[in-house]
């Protein structure tokens, strides 16, 4: 078999899993803005905020060090105690949900019935508001993620040594495959079959998909949509706090960890904002695209290409489908 | 008092179709004007120019163009940032193939082929519309961001990557490169500011802004009463680009000097824009001022009081700064979502009734 075949197997397995990530993000996207209309651009920093909450849960900071030594005088930076991974985990959905409760209280509720760019520029606004919030909790330093069980059950990292050594005995070439992406991957199956089941066999999340359907039918039977925002939101907490542990145990939880915002949005475009298949479908040819492109063409450009190519894959395919893969076909009325 | 029509006479057309009807409001304009080009330039020091007027005149000129395709288009773009680098980089380049060519006429030409280049990435707006459109303009900024960076041509081969603006005069004084006056840059860019706000506010209340804002409105509607939904939306694309790519030369030429693109015209940027024309109020031209003159001064009013006032850290300044101005956009839509224009309008419609409200 030619050896830039070989290379190219290895960079499509490697996109497919870069994929898996891209629609670990998109789909809080696609949570929010099903049920309420809301693009919510700050899910990115959202996942941010929640792996910087559970590393600081984990080691003990102090929440607020820094603004209190500033203001006090004092020198205080951890409580001197170390949080096992499980329960900093439960602890850190449960901040999640009081952020999702606040947002909802604070903000949308006060914004019900705005247009829609209304929305999307307060979600944006809420994201300036959550990096600045976020660091000034657990101050904004490169910290790094451990996800542990026991003292040596963490999460994997590294070269898979049976895919380097299976395809080594095939092709005469180990194919480098991280530990961490094929977690990632078993663990974004976990939380769609998860969400699958929790929206069409529980009451809650049935309620959540009527009033995905149609806000005012859903009130109408009697669903408060307030609880069901507020659970939405959650929902995508949780979500975030996934994607904030894969992505921050990959590169180190910090700043660029909110840009997987920027990842996830033209998996969204290609997809259809309101499809869940189409998040992680539009999630997988997105990862596969740019790895490829950037394989057969980054050289030839300057490389790189990474940032753009998903955008313009994704500009090109709505020209000829505008409202996505999967998404609600649009029909325009007057 | 103030604001009233009673006494002002109408006696001809042209008087009917002005700009600014009231008398209180065009004593107001004329005012500005007076003291913006007789007023300022002579009490002016490097640092209010080069901290607060310079970015404000600078901003001003993108927050109307993009005005243009968000308030009066209904076009949500995400590619401010992007659009400007493709007028620094225009103006960088003319200015180093064309040294004969006046610095005045640089800019100009750099806002056209910013519009050339807007009307490209605005193409697909006549298949895709709403989010998908607003997620689609970022194709433009992240596209143009590296091509800028990695296409050598672009910045000359420069090993730094860097583009650095050479000195160029007008009427013999320097308004580019190291040793500018800052009277002298803050009336080259004044200029521009007045022409693009003239420019733009006559179209805006003639028969193309009339188009624009029917396909804001509803554009299939407008389609059927003979709109042209593709003029109107490239005729808005090129409009907005050209003034974008004005400012983005400015920004570029008069104002930093030396740019790193990624740094410069990132989506940051494209964000900060889009904020000034939400913040002022979409579909204002005063609205438009209003935000960039709002969005320039905060920062710096949160770092004197922060930093020099209460001695705070910087790096804790910066934290807090971003969570102020993220919470103020947020409280600022909960409680006027059409922004500082319509504030402005209520003032108006109180000062008319004032003192006597019945």
């Amino acid at each position: 078999m030619p050896e830039q075949l070989v290379f190219a197997m290895e960079v499509f397995l490697n996109g497919l899993m870069a994929g898996v990530l891209y629609a670990l993000v998109a789909l809080g996207f696609v949570l929010i803005y099903k049920a309420s209309g809301i693009f919510n651009f700050a899910q990115g920093v959202m996942a941010l905020f929640a792996a910087m909450t559970l590393v600081g849960i984990q080691k003990g900071q102090v929440p607020f060090a820094h603004l209190i030594n500033a203001m006090l005088g004092t020198h205080i930076h951890h409580f001197g105690w170390h949080i096992h991974s499980f329960i900093a985990i439960l602890l850190t959905v449960g901040v999640m949900i009081l952020l999702a409760w606040a947002v909802q209280k604070v903000v949308f509720k006060h914004l019900v019935g705005q247009e829609p760019i209304i929305l999307f520029m307060a979600t944006i606004g809420l994201a300036y508001f959550l990096e600045g919030f976020a660091d000034l909790m657990w101050n904004s330093e490169i910290k790094k993620l451990d996800v542990c069980m026991t003292a040596n059950a963490c999460l994997p990292q590294g070269i898979n040594i049976p895919i380097d050594e299976f395809t080594y005995g095939i092709f005469g070439y180990g194919f480098f495959i991280d530990n961490l992406d094929i977690t990632a991957t078993i663990v974004a199956i976990i939380l769609v079959a998860a969400l699958v089941i929790f929206s069409q066999y529980t009451k809650q999340g049935r309620a959540m998909r009527a009033v995905a359907d149609d806000h005012q039918a859903a009130l109408s039977v009697g669903i408060s949509l307030n609880f069901i925002w507020v659970l939405v939101w959650s929902v995508a907490g949780f979500v975030a706090l996934v994607a904030g542990i894969m992505w921050g145990a990959k590169s180190g939880v910090q700043f660029s960890l909110s840009l997987i915002a920027l990842k996830a949005l033209p998996v969204l475009m290609l997809g259809g904002f309101t499809s869940i298949p189409g998040a992680i479908v539009g999630g997988l040819i997105i990862g596969v695209g740019e790895k490829l492109f950037e394989f057969a063409i980054g050289p030839m450009v300057g490389g790189a290409t990474e940032n753009w190519f998903a955008y313009v894959l994704a500009l090109i395919f709505l020209v000829f489908r505008p409202q996505g893969l999967f998404g609600e076909k649009i029909i325009e009325r007057v | 008092m103030f604001y009233r029509e009673a006494g002002d006479f109408k006696t001809s057309y042209a008087s009917d179709n002005q700009t600014f009807p009231i008398r209180f409001d065009r004593l107001g304009y004329f005012t500005a004007m007076v003291v913006a080009f007789l007023v300022v330039p002579f009490l002016i020091n490097d640092y209010w120019a080069n901290a607060i007027l310079l970015p404000f005149l600078i901003y001003a000129i993108a927050a109307i163009g993009l005005n243009i395709l968000v308030g009066y288009c209904g076009q949500v773009s995400l590619g401010t940032g992007g659009f400007m680098a493709v007028g620094a980089y225009a103006c960088y380049k003319l200015m180093t193939a064309m040294p004969e060519v006046n610095i005045f006429f640089h800019v100009l030409i750099s806002g056209g082929i910013t519009a050339f280049v807007c009307v490209l990435f605005g193409l697909p707006s006549l298949r895709i519309k709403g989010f998908y459109l607003a997620v689609a303009t970022l194709a433009a900024q992240f596209f143009l961001v590296w091509l800028f960076n990695r296409v050598p041509w672009f910045y000359n081969y420069s090993a730094s990557g860097q583009i650095n603006a050479p000195e160029r005069t007008l009427f013999g004084i320097e308004v580019t490169g190291p040793n500018t006056q800052a009277w002298a840059t803050y009336l080259f860019c004044l200029v521009f500011l007045v022409g693009s706000a003239w420019i733009a506010r006559n179209l805006t209340r003639g028969m193309t802004g009339r188009k624009w804002m029917a396909i804001r409105d509803m554009d299939i509607a407008a389609e059927i009463i003979g709109v042209n939904p593709l003029k109107a939306k490239i005729s808005a694309f090129a409009v907005s680009g050209f003034f974008v790519g004005i400012s983005g030369a400015l920004f570029f030429s008069v104002y930093l000097g030396a740019v790193e693109v990624g740094e410069a015209f990132g989506i940051n940027k494209s964000f900060l824009v889009l904020f000034m024309v939400i913040i002022g109020g979409l579909g204002s031209m005063f609205g438009s001022f209003a935000g960039a003159a709002f969005l320039v001064l905060l920062p710096v009013v949160l770092k004197v009081v922060g930093v020099d006032w209460l001695g705070m850290p910087t790096d804790l300044v910066a934290h807090l700064q971003l969570v102020i101005v993220g919470g103020l956009i947020v409280v600022f839509l909960i409680l006027e979502p059409h922004g500082l224009a319509q504030l402005w309008r209520v003032a108006k419609e109180k000062l008319r009734l004032w003192p006597f409200p019945h």
